[in-house]
């Protein structure tokens, strides 16, 4: 057999070289990286990237910079298995591969000019900061924003100190909710549903956009529901399996959508009546 | 484009022309009358009256386990993406199977494109051979019309007696025709015949199983919460046999392989298999088709309904491979049956 190159191949990375990494907690850690020649990335807020080390395998991250930084992008990854455990092994100054930006992210267009609430739980804060740094950095596009955030406890809260900046801006109403606390922690304890009924909003002004683990979907969005938003005005992220990012290895199917090409941003009508979107 | 006429004495001539500057690809017998794609050099080897092969011409589309890239990480991530080929003919392709490889290139031509597969497809040649009567009772070929040839190949062989009536479906087919200068012109009989073995067959081949082509999608959307995936579920195995030996399944992994230094390896696209456990599970554990029921109706689905929202096509050849090989002895037919009996 004669071996070929391919130009262009979907599966050919480029090489990423890290040039910080962040401790955010005990299990993740957020990766600054810079494509080679200086490339931009070039992502909409809420793709994803697969990333890679060679010979130990890659994996789908949620890029959580905003495209309006183009010098580098951000990475939060969450050690949860072999290869992202290996990928915390990483320094400033290794290399890593990247491979996309894919799928469809936040609707940006329909955001633009409307008010907006984001709510995310959990490693789900990691997409949607992407979109508010973009808010941030074209801050007069948007109208009236919410962001609320629910975690397990203090410990586990992602970008502490980014957060406290968030909420002490006043063109920003910014709530967080921990499932459980010691005595001195001053915030909310509760889960984030128990947020939504007190924000202040025009259902019809309002773009909401939650991302989290799928068990907290059913509940934010019958929230959302009774706050008169309409479905129209919904979009979540979802998680699944993922291998080629580009429609064909079947992991991520969800009946007939392929959450890495069809997603993994969906309007709620989009995905509503697809058995196994919404568990 | 046109038809010729191969005489039987001369097939013997055409192989051994194939066989002189490419790899030819045939079915040939196993034991307990099985057969299997592979390598040939002459005529007797083939099985010319093979049932399908135990596993699709699929193998030399989507290779088992192929390289993607080549890497090297004495310096940094540092690859080049490849494609292993080779020029090869397949011989002996049933008209379901052929139906088979047009689905495969309908998915991965469409974007993003897979240039490995797409690279690879052109260096094949593809010589069909018409089933006269059914090959065993697994098959479902007849209810999804892929009993008839309906292209995808670049010749086209029908026997006919003394000897095979030969379609000619592309420039490539058109080629090889000249070149090999082993092919006359049809007659007005020959015509004849291919007209008179077209009416029998017709009558020969009826839908295996009483639903109308256009029904089948909405029985697959009606029977979403049926039963009948539970009972299924309760007997499959979740080997993955029925994917392996399906010529339109195509799910993958991707794994890296180093070799011993470990800085140097390949990037391999390896079959996977959506009735494996762990196909759909994520990080946290949450697995969206636990259950071996809701894999199976995945499985089903993929081939009769969301193909059809997305390519317009059934993704069933109607082979019957995933029948005849499943130890649990899950049958096509029967779960249609059982499935429209729920939704009578
Ligand atoms: C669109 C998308 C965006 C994501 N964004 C982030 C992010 O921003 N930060 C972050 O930390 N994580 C993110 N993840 C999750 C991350 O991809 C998984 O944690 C990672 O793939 C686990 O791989 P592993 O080799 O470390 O774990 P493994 O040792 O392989 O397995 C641990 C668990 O992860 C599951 N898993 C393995 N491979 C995958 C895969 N390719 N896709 C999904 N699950 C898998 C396994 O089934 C197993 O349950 C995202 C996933 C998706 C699909
Ligand atoms: S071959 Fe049979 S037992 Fe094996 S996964 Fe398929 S249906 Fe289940
Ligand atoms: S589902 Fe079964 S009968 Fe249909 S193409 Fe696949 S293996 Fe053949
Ligand atoms: S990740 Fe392969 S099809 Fe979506």
């Amino acid at each position: 057999m004669e071996k070929i190159a391919v130009r262009n191949s979907g599966y050919q990375i480029s090489r990423g070289r890290i040039s910080r990494v962040t401790l955010l907690t005990e299990t993740e850690r957020l990766f600054t990286i810079v494509l080679q020649n200086n490339e931009t990335l070039d992502h909409d807020p809420g793709q994803f990237v697969e990333v890679s080390r060679f010979g130990v395998g890659e994996v789908p991250i949620s890029i959580c910079s905003s495209p309006t930084r183009r010098d580098a992008f951000e990475l939060c990854i969450r050690a949860a298995g072999r290869v992202t455990a290996a990928l915390h092994r990483l320094k400033p100054g290794d290399e890593v591969g990247i491979r996309g930006p894919f799928g469809v992210g936040f609707p940006m267009t329909p955001l633009a000019a409307s008010d907006v609430l984001l709510i995310a739980g959990g490693l789900g804060i990691a997409p949607l900061r992407s979109l508010v740094h973009y808010i941030i950095d074209n801050r007069r596009d948007f109208g009236k924003v919410d962001i609320l955030l629910g975690c397990r406890d203090p410990q586990s809260m992602l970008f502490s100190a980014e957060l406290e900046f968030w909420r002490q801006r006043i063109d920003i109403n910014f709530l967080c909710s921990v499932d459980s606390a010691a005595a001195e922690w001053e915030g909310n304890i509760g889960l984030i549903t128990a947020l939504i009924p007190g924000v202040n909003l025009d259902p019809f002004k309002t773009i909401a956009i939650t991302c989290g683990p799928s068990v907290m979907y059913r509940f934010v969005i019958a929230e959302l529901l009774k706050k008169g938003i309409p479905p129209a005005h919904i979009y979540l992220s979802l998680e699944r399996h993922m291998k080629c990012g580009l429609g064909k290895c079947g992991h991520c199917q969800i009946e007939n959508l392929y959450c890495c090409q069809d997603g993994p941003v969906f309007s709620y009508p989009q995905i509503k009546n697809i058995r196994g979107a919404l568990e | 484009m046109s038809g010729v006429l191969l005489y039987k004495s001369e097939l013997c001539g055409l192989i051994h022309f194939l066989v002189a500057d490419q790899t030819v690809i045939a079915p040939v017998p196993l034991t307990h009358g099985q057969f299997k794609f592979a390598a040939v050099t002459t005529l007797e080897e083939i099985a010319l009256d093979a049932i399908p092969t135990l596993l699709p011409p699929k193998k030399y589309f989507l290779p088992p386990q192929e390289s993607l890239l080549q890497y090297d990480t004495t310096q940094g991530e540092k690859m080049q993406a490849e494609v292993a080929i080779e020029e090869t003919v397949l011989f002996g392709l049933h008209t379901c199977d052929l139906a088979g490889i047009q689905c495969l290139d309908m998915v991965f031509a469409d974007r993003p494109k897979d240039l490995h597969y797409m690279i690879r497809k052109q260096h094949f040649t593809l010589i069909g051979l018409e089933c006269n009567d059914y090959c065993d009772s697994s098959a479902n070929c007849a209810m999804l019309f892929n009993h008839l040839p309906k292209g995808g190949y670049d010749l086209f062989l029908t026997d006919l007696g003394d000897y095979y009536f030969v379609d000619i479906n592309t420039h490539k087919g058109d080629l090889l025709v000249e070149k090999s200068g082993l092919f006359v012109p049809v007659t007005p009989a020959a015509q004849d015949n291919l007209q008179k073995l077209r009416q029998i067959k017709t009558k020969r081949f009826k839908s295996e199983i009483p639903i109308r082509y256009q029904d089948i999608k909405p029985l697959f959307e009606a029977s979403f919460e049926s039963n009948v995936w539970t009972d299924i579920g309760a007997k499959c195995l979740a080997c993955g046999n029925c994917t392996n030996a399906c010529p339109t399944c195509y799910c993958f992994d991707i794994v890296d392989e180093p070799e011993f230094d470990l800085t140097r390896g390949k990037r391999l696209r390896i079959w996977d298999s959506c009735q494996h456990e762990n196909f759909a599970r994520i990080a946290g554990g949450e697995n969206f088709r636990k259950e071996r029921g809701d894999r199976q109706r995945h499985r089903y689905n993929r081939k009769f309904h969301y193909p059809m929202e997305r390519y317009k096509q059934i993704f069933c050849t109607g082979c019957g491979r995933c029948s005849r090989t499943c130890m649990a002895r899950i049958d096509l037919k029967e779960t249609f049956n059982a499935l429209i009996e729920e939704c009578r």
